[in-house]
């Protein structure tokens, strides 16, 4: 998994969070959106002085999260008023988003090296949008999870949100789906030839008799929380703080999928992560 | 650090491309004082002129009047020069990396054709800062020269790429002929900015006298100048915070040739 970090700055803060917003759009899963994406945040100190928002975006390569970021920048920023894109990573690997971005201008777009880097002034309708040339990328870390059981699912999504709101206050981590949590975690496969995921219906209550189920005795919903990381241990506070946020009464059990130990290099045991100290 | 105070005043000018991080480092006080300059036609040694007191390291300091000393930093392409007193023509021309801070005036020609580093004049500049050389197809190619004083003619004339920063009024003919780059100029902007500009920026906070081969386009946020200004502070440069976010009457030219330049003139209303 790769991963980039934009910055958006905007006149105000409503805009920053509309850019970012639309940025991070149909970005929950990288098996049907291409990438995952979210807002990291908003920032107090951006390059250009103005108010603006950080946006995490993952792919399975770099050639990919290079497209990903052109395409969404191009959408999604460019497009929305008074905005400018910076990078937010100063990894050694980059990709370019600028120097492509830059043909909008059709020969009009001027660039200018500030600081050893450089950027692209392209003119717009509404006035100019300036975007850095490239965009610092690293290998990060994706499909942190964790799966909330509940005895009904009003508790359980309030569990949910609990944890989500914990689990937001930590750097360097997003939670792709909306609200932060997904209703319909999938396993891989399908009994559908066609179909690369499904139900995961080991987790689905209704489907407890007719399936074998991986659901204890008064469990009747379960929430899943996907999380993406540029480091693991990011993954890890934050798979520790929802764990301990969503510990509410109703809760049943709370788990996470480990798809055989098969999903990638990483293996989170809650157990011993909740035995981790806390990260600065 | 090495310091080299001038004990003798040169009759003519004394061209001194030796005075360099590169040429002294490693050497002893006395190899420095024997490196050789020009003292108008005649052969002569550092040593003839100043007291050297040094130990090769990559800083060098400067002191006295040096204003008939040329070529003070020339082709550097590390360490630092620290002159206390005016450098003379050519200080820091065609310099590839490192730092020169001048407490003090610098001569005609500064940076001229630098291609990487920083020239910092705590006076004035003369003609053709960052400039191109007679016949020489580009000026300054790269790197940073601020002049918290004025500048003289042709300043950043034929530049190609970096940055100059002149806080207070600059000589006609400021950007002539520039291909790329950008040039801030605080103060007066001179007769003729820009002429034969293909490329690049000339941004004046003060009201200007253009050429009638620059046609105005609007007035505008340009988003890069807060960028630029934070990067002058960076510098070590002080820039007011206030022409970062402000607006610009933008003007493109030099429609002479093929007006791909601009030259944005501070809206002061």
């Amino acid at each position: 998994m790769w991963a980039g970090r934009v910055i958006i700055t905007a006149v105000n803060r409503k805009w920053a969070r509309e850019a970012a917003n639309k940025m991070t759009g149909f970005a929950t899963s990288i098996i049907a959106c291409g990438c995952e994406a979210g807002i990291e945040g908003d920032l107090a100190e951006t390059p250009d002085g103005r108010p603006g928002a950080s946006v995490l975006v993952f792919a399975y390569s770099k050639d990919l999260l290079a497209r990903h970021l052109v395409d969404r920048i191009g959408q999604c920023v460019l497009t929305c008023p008074t905005t400018a894109c910076f990078s937010g990573l100063s990894a050694t690997e980059q990709v370019a988003v600028g120097s492509q971005l830059r043909f909008f201008g059709d020969t009009f777009q001027v660039s200018k090296v500030i600081g050893g880097k450089r950027y692209w002034r392209i003119p717009v309708m509404e006035g100019e949008f300036l975007v850095e040339e490239k965009f610092g990328v690293q290998r990060a870390v994706g499909g942190g999870n964790l799966l909330i059981l509940g005895s009904d699912s009003g508790v359980t999504l309030q569990a949910a949100e609990l944890a989500v709101e914990a689990m937001r206050r930590v750097p360097g981590v997003i939670l792709p789906f909306p609200g932060g949590m997904v209703r319909s975690g999938s396993k891989v496969g399908s009994r559908y030839k066609f179909l690369r995921a499904s139900t995961n219906d080991a987790f689905c209550p209704s489907l407890r008799g007719l399936v074998p189920t991986a659901l204890p005795e008064g469990v009747n919903s379960v929430m899943e929380i996907v999380m993406d990381g540029l480091e693991v241990q990011p993954i890890e506070q934050a798979t520790r703080l929802g764990i301990h946020a969503a510990c509410i009464p109703g809760i049943r059990r709370i788990s996470a999928g480990n798809y055989g130990g098969n999903l990638g290099k990483f293996k989170i045991y809650l157990h011993k992560v909740l035995g981790k100290a806390v990260l600065p | 650090m090495t310091t080299l105070t001038i004990r003798a005043q040169p009759q003519a000018p004394l061209e001194a491309e030796v005075i360099t991080p590169d040429n002294f480092t490693g050497r002893s006080a006395a190899e420095i004082a024997a490196l050789p300059a020009m003292h108008g036609n005649e052969r002569v040694s550092l040593g003839d002129f100043f007291e050297i007191d040094g130990d090769g390291s990559t800083g060098i300091t400067l002191n006295g009047d040096l204003s008939k000393v040329k070529k003070i930093g020339a082709s550097m392409t590390l360490g630092s020069i620290q002159v206390h007193g005016d450098a003379g023509m050519h200080l820091g021309a065609a310099m590839r990396g490192g730092e020169i801070n001048v407490f003090g005036n610098a001569g005609d020609w500064a940076g001229a054709e630098m291609t990487g580093g920083k020239i910092h004049v705590r006076g004035n500049a003369g003609h053709g800062l960052g400039g191109a050389y007679r016949g020489s197809r580009y000026g300054m190619n790269r790197g940073l020269i601020a002049v918290e004083g004025s500048a003289g003619n042709e300043v950043g004339a034929a530049m190609r790429r970096g940055l100059i920063v002149v806080k207070q009024n600059a000589g006609d003919f400021a950007g002539a002929f520039m291909v790329a780059g950008t040039i801030i100029i605080c103060g007066k902007l001179g007769i003729r900015a820009g002429a034969g500009l293909l490329r690049g920026t000339i941004v004046a906070l003060q009201p200007a006298e253009l050429l009638p081969t620059y046609r105005y386009d609007c007035t505008c946020h340009p988003g890069f100048l807060s960028l630029l200004f934070k990067e002058l502070r960076n510098q070590g440069v002080s820039a007011p915070d206030e022409y970062g976010s402000g607006r610009f009457r933008r003007y493109s030219g030099d429609f002479n040739r093929m007006g791909k330049g601009e030259i944005l003139v501070y809206d002061q209303r």
